[in-house]
């Protein structure tokens, strides 16, 4: 059994490792290109992420909108999905928020509004999910390529709406919510002030706790699990394999709308074009690194939102985009050693005699 | 049987010759230390049973496989560990038993693949229909050059695949299990061609578990058992008997049917008196009335079938596959539609049931795939032990952890699942343990009726003697038992009454101790029908 | 409006999309999913800045330029091949690393982080209206060359065979991986020439230059069926729309949005199957055991 879970971790670890080292190696190369000492910025990249609460604060904002994209790629990913359209669905779940926010009466209780635009978050991207849910189960439509699509027109839609009805003169947002606004950290604790973490990472672990549960721990999950490894062994098991997909979809979009909470209630409270700025790709990203497990989702999510504010406190020596090279090295790697270690470590296991 | 000029005599050099081939694939030796010698000139047939590893040591001899140890020579020179290019160029043609063909190209575009007529740079696409057309003709072999393969008969999709490697020069010949997917008329003009390219100096191997045809047309026999050699026979000088006890490692039995009774088995598992439902036909526990099913293409892969079986009954279904039995069985299991017909369960309509209900009515199905529909290879031993029986171990939507594991511990033990550790993926079991988590979750469980489809396919012999005794003993505890094999010995061993099915009907229904290999034979080519009732 | 202007503003919209295109469908024919597009095309346009910039030579440029897509072709090509690494994830990732690169050395060489200097381009000549740059013309015809390349040679046929079915290939010794690096590679210099055209027509690099062009090339990929003649007649009908957009632009009658949306929304429904089902090649996206 502790061995079992040992090849588990075995598997599930070294893809990573390698793909750090990899990737300090290619940052190597570009700090010296740029005549810098290697060891100098990879300190001051620490020092301005995790040796200060304000980096740590923003840390802890990219990383809350990491996990919950990186959730959503996993959850469609178990069922054997790729939704590539996280990014979108994080937009509508910020955008739908917003539109509640908007018309909310500021007279209402503020935990009743934010709980209401938590939900409307939710909900505006399980509509987008749905689509290329349905179209897979109803048509066969590859939920890729469709997914990919729908990034662009639920994106172009939703910047007609701001463009045509919505926006602030002059802005391309909307203009502020008048409730559901979520208390920043600073509030609590004075040293991250500045830095726009707020509460809903708390909404982030417990969601990340709930996917664990549901994924590992229920019939739905046990039923999710087994179509995305071999659907027509779960069919034989009575599950309804266009069912599972639907409901996966849903919940995956759910789960990427949700992030949009991050934005739009928790830092600028009004839905901006643009917002969501690659972290739904990213969330392949996170998936990936955290092997679609919700705690290595939400470690990966850390790292990855480490490297986007480490990029800020290095500027000054070599240019931030560094770190968006290494972001595309760090999947490479991780992506390239997956299927490489699995094999290596099942070769040099023994085989188990009849 | 076809008089052949070669003697056992002396050694010229041998078309093929392979020694102490190993080759392991995960946790499956599929050879160890296997041998091969083919005169020039000869049929050879290869047999043995499924998983027994004929079709690993022909992709070693096609350069699909390297070898792990053993040396490989064809007309004595050492090609240990060739390419596949290197083997076509020598002129090694395989005919592989899933057809290694493109649909989406056209005939003369898959046998050139790889060997393209060109002029000028450009591929000649008229040159290579007019090269296909003239082999065609030389060697009889009638295929329509210009079409497409997605197209074809499967007789002529094997056509294709001759000619693609006479195309390539072949002058020693693999063929796969070729008669499996193929009508009686179509066999017969297999051999014809076979024998035609014999007389014209090419060596044939022929691959196969099947015996009539092995006498039919060679004149050596390699029999291989468990990944080794274990008897080359002259075709002349051995009968069937012989060579299937060779196959098997032990006397066929052929009648041992009542010997549940006489050893008196006990089943295992939970169940041994789920009540009989009051039916309105005491007489069976299953019944099925006219049913159709569509395969692909909306052909009608089963043609109005009608039967029913009793409780403490085994009905047997013999044939080749291919004829439909697929489809019946899973219509059955509720994993495909019936389009007409009915099916009673203890007198209870389940036409319309999905795969659930049906479970809970008392259905359990032993796959004919373990390894895509009957288990989750990456799910533990436990979890795949509740496959199907989730509501039964969920609380309240939530997996209930202790009784998955109690449950785990009493089936490992009940059914001697080895190794007994409930944690392990699936994935990681011999072929024999898998099929044997698949028994313990399908019989260790109260149910009425079971549809085994291939239960013992490619699992080892002990495993084998396990499965049989379990069938027998559900049979006596008084489950209904519908039997799908491909092994005819297995069904007539087990039955109590034996179908032949053939093109989606049941030809012939008879009970076991009137039916032999010859007649059911007969039948299961098609060569004789009669409908049954 | 003037059909003159029309027709060469269309034709300018689409090569990218043309070369695109041909790029994803010569991949993806041989089995191999390729949503690297825009990053290729990005390259391609960056490398060919810095060789034109350091050379004064166009032509110089679009070999760079041509050269930066076969590297990252290449590591598409490894990736999924040699390592199996999921060809979804890979093209992605290549599409951040692509970003990330050319920004990271659009800030080494030029030190901005908008744009590069002017460079040189082919053609100027206002009378010709841009039928004097030679690459609208390859733009034009590299749809054609392609399909007789994969009809009408014996390494298009392999290519075909590989993406339906490799284990059948394989059986016939054809070395599959060897296929499918050549048809990526080409791949990654064909997008590129894309990357090239914008950046020579355009004078000069900019930040994410290629602004989603290389997905509208996945779209018509998908919509022409996977044969070069389709897609480029896709990548033609989606520069119209576009072209026509601009045109009507201030009449207010469609907005630009909508326009945007129409090749993903074709897309969308070729795949649905409403008109004539899509069907990828059979082997697309499986990696060999």
């Amino acid at each position: 059994m502790s061995s079992r879970l040992r090849e588990q971790l075995e598997e599930a670890l070294f893809p990573p490792i390698v793909a750090l080292l990899v990737a300090l190696i290619c940052g190597d190369l570009l700090i010296m290109s740029y005549g810098q000492s290697p060891a100098t910025v990879y300190r001051l990249l620490l020092e301005g992420t995790w040796g200060n609460a304000y980096g740590f604060g923003q840390v802890l904002y990219k990383a809350t909108t990491l996990t919950f994209t990186g959730l959503a790629v996993s959850l469609g990913i178990r069922a054997g999905l790729f939704n590539v359209g996280a990014e979108s669905q994080l937009a509508a779940g910020g955008f739908v928020a917003a539109l509640l926010g908007l018309g909310l009466s500021p007279h209402l209780p503020g935990i009743i509004a934010i709980i209401l635009c938590i939900i409307a978050a939710a909900f505006g991207g399980a509509i987008v999910g749905a689509i290329p849910g349905w179209l897979r189960v109803k048509f066969g439509a590859h939920e890729v390529i469709v997914t990919i699509m729908l990034n662009f027109i639920v994106l172009a839609l939703l910047n007609y709406i701001v463009a045509a009805r919505l926006h602030m003169p002059e802005t391309l947002h909307t203009p502020e919510i008048h409730n559901g606004a979520i208390p920043r950290l600073d509030s609590f604790i004075p040293a991250f002030h500045g830095s726009a973490a707020n509460l809903t990472i708390v909404l982030a672990l417990i969601t990340a706790g709930l996917a664990w549960f549901y994924m590992f721990r229920t019939k739905r999950g046990f039923e999710l699990r087994a179509v995305g490894l071999q659907p027509d062994a779960a069919e034989y098991g009575g599950v309804s394999v266009g069912g599972v997909w639907m409901r996966a979809m849903i919940l995956s979009g759910a789960i990427a709308g949700l992030g949009g909470v991050n934005y739009v209630l928790g830092y600028k409270q009004y839905y901006e074009e643009g917002f969501a700025g690659g972290s739904g790709f990213l969330g392949i990203a996170v998936a990936l690194v955290g092997r679609n497990h919700p705690v290595g989702v939400v470690l990966a999510a850390l790292f990855f939102a480490t490297l986007s504010q480490g990029g800020l406190a290095i500027h000054a020596f070599v240019p931030k985009q560094m770190v968006e090279v290494l972001q595309g090295v760090v999947i490479l790697a991780v992506a390239m050693s997956v299927p490489e270690v699995r094999a290596i470590l099942r070769r040099s296991r023994k085989p188990v005699a009849a | 049987m076809t008089g052949s000029p070669t003697a056992t005599g002396n050694q010229e050099a041998l078309a093929i010759r392979m020694e102490g081939i190993d080759k392991t694939f995960g946790a499956v030796r599929a050879n160890r230390g296997a041998t091969l010698e083919v005169r020039p000139g000869e049929i050879h047939a290869l047999v043995g049973e499924n998983g027994a590893g004929k079709s690993t040591l022909m992709k070693v001899l096609g350069g699909l496989q390297r070898p792990d140890a053993g040396t490989l020579q064809v007309n004595g020179r050492d090609v240990t560990g060739w390419s596949t290019s290197d083997a076509i160029a020598a002129g090694i043609g395989v005919v592989h038993q899933h057809f290694m063909l493109v649909p989406t190209l056209t005939v003369a575009e898959n046998i050139v693949l790889g060997m393209e007529p060109t002029s000028g740079g450009r591929f000649d696409y008229a040159r290579a229909v007019a090269d296909v057309e003239k082999l065609s003709r030389e060697t009889g072999l009638a295929v329509s050059a210009d079409r497409k393969v997605s197209e074809l008969s499967v007789g002529e999709a094997q056509r294709v695949e001759i000619l693609k490697t006479l195309y390539r020069g072949a002058k020693i010949l693999v063929l796969d299990e070729p008669t499996a997917v193929l009508s009686p008329p179509e066999v017969r003009e297999l051999w014809t061609v076979l024998r035609k390219l014999r007389d014209a100096g090419g060596t044939i191997v022929l691959i196969t578990h099947r015996l009539d045809e092995v006498i039919e047309i060679s004149e050596t026999i390699t029999v291989m058992r468990a990944g080794q050699t274990v008897e080359r026979l002259r075709t002349a000088d051995t009968t069937p008997a012989q060579i299937a006890r060779a196959m098997v490692g032990r006397e066929v039995a052929l009648t041992a049917r009542d010997e549940a009774e006489a050893l008196g088995l006990k089943m295992q598992g939970e169940d041994v008196a789920l009540g009989f439902h009051p039916s309105d036909d005491m007489t069976s526990a299953i019944r099925v009335t006219d049913l159709v099913v569509l395969g692909a293409n909306k052909t009608r892969a089963v043609d109005g079938i009608t039967f029913s079986i009793r409780p403490g009954e085994i009905l047997g279904i013999a044939g080749v596959e291919g004829n439909g039995q697929t489809e019946l069985i899973e219509a059955l299991a509720g994993l495909r539609p019936i389009a007409s017909g009915l099916m009673r369960v203890n007198g209870h309509d389940t036409t319309l049931e999905n795969v659930s209900e049906r479970r809970d009515g008392g259905v359990s199905h032993i796959p004919e795939d373990r390894h895509r529909r009957g288990l989750i290879l990456d799910y533990s031993i436990a979890d795949n032990l509740v496959l199907g029986l989730q509501n039964e171990f969920a609380k309240r939507g939530i997996m209930d952890g202790d009784r998955i594991s109690e449950n785990a511990q009493k089936r490992i033990q009940d059914f001697d699942i080895r190794p007994p550790s409930a944690d392990l993926p699936a994935g990681n079991l011999s072929g024999g343990n898998q099929q044997k988590v698949i028994v313990a979750r399908e019989m260790g469980r109260a149910f009425s009726i079971l549809l085994a489809s291939q239960p013992t396919r490619g699992v080892d012999v002990g495993a084998i003697e396990f499965i049989h005794s379990q069938i027998r003993a559900a049979r006596v505890a008084g489950k209904a038992i519908l039997l799908v094999s491909a092994e005819l010995n297995e069904v007539l061993a087990l039955s109590d009454r034996v179908a032949v099915m053939y093109r989606g009907k049941l030809t012939k229904v008879i009970p076991a101790s009137e039916a032999s290999e010859e007649t059911l034979g007969e039948y299961m080519t098609g060569t004789k029908k009669e409908d049954a009732t | 409006m003037n059909p003159i202007s029309f027709l060469t503003q269309m034709l300018r919209i689409s090569v990218p999309y043309l070369f695109a295109a041909s790029g994803g469908v010569i991949a993806e024919r041989a089995g191999i999913i390729t949503l690297s597009l825009e990053g290729y095309m990005l390259t391609g346009a960056f490398a060919a800045t810095l060789g034109t910039h350091y050379t004064g030579s166009p032509w110089i440029g679009l070999l760079s330029g041509i050269f930066g897509g076969l590297v990252f072709g290449m590591i598409h090509a490894v990736a999924t091949i040699r390592y199996r690494a999921n060809q979804v994830v890979t093209g992605i990732a290549i599409n951040l690393l692509a970003i990330g690169v050319t920004r990271f050395f659009l800030k080494l060489a030029f030190a901005s982080s908008s744009n590069s200097p002017r460079i040189e381009g082919f053609g100027g000549n206002n009378a010709w209206h841009g039928f004097d740059n030679p690459l609208l013309w390859m733009g034009l015809l590299v749809a054609p060359a392609l399909g007789f390349v994969l009809y009408r040679t014996p390494f298009g046929l392999r290519v075909r065979a590989v993406g339906e079915h490799p284990e059948a290939a394989a059986s016939l010794g054809i070395k599959v991986s060897f296929i499918q690096y050549v048809a990526v590679a080409l791949s990654g210099m064909l997008a590129a020439l894309g990357g090239v055209f914008l950046a020579l027509d355009q004078h000069q690099f900019t930040d994410q230059m290629t602004a989603g062009r290389g997905f509208i090339a996945v779209a018509a990929v998908i919509f022409g069926r996977w044969d070069p003649v389709r897609a480029a007649i896709a990548c033609l009908f989606f520069a119209f729309a576009e072209t026509l957009q601009i045109q009507l632009q201030g009449t207010q009658i469609i907005p630009s949005q909508f326009v945007e949306m129409i090749p993903y929304l074709l897309t969308i429904i070729a795949l649905a199957g409403v008109v004539g089902r899509a069907v990828p090649p059979a082997a697309l996206g499986k990696t060999a055991e």
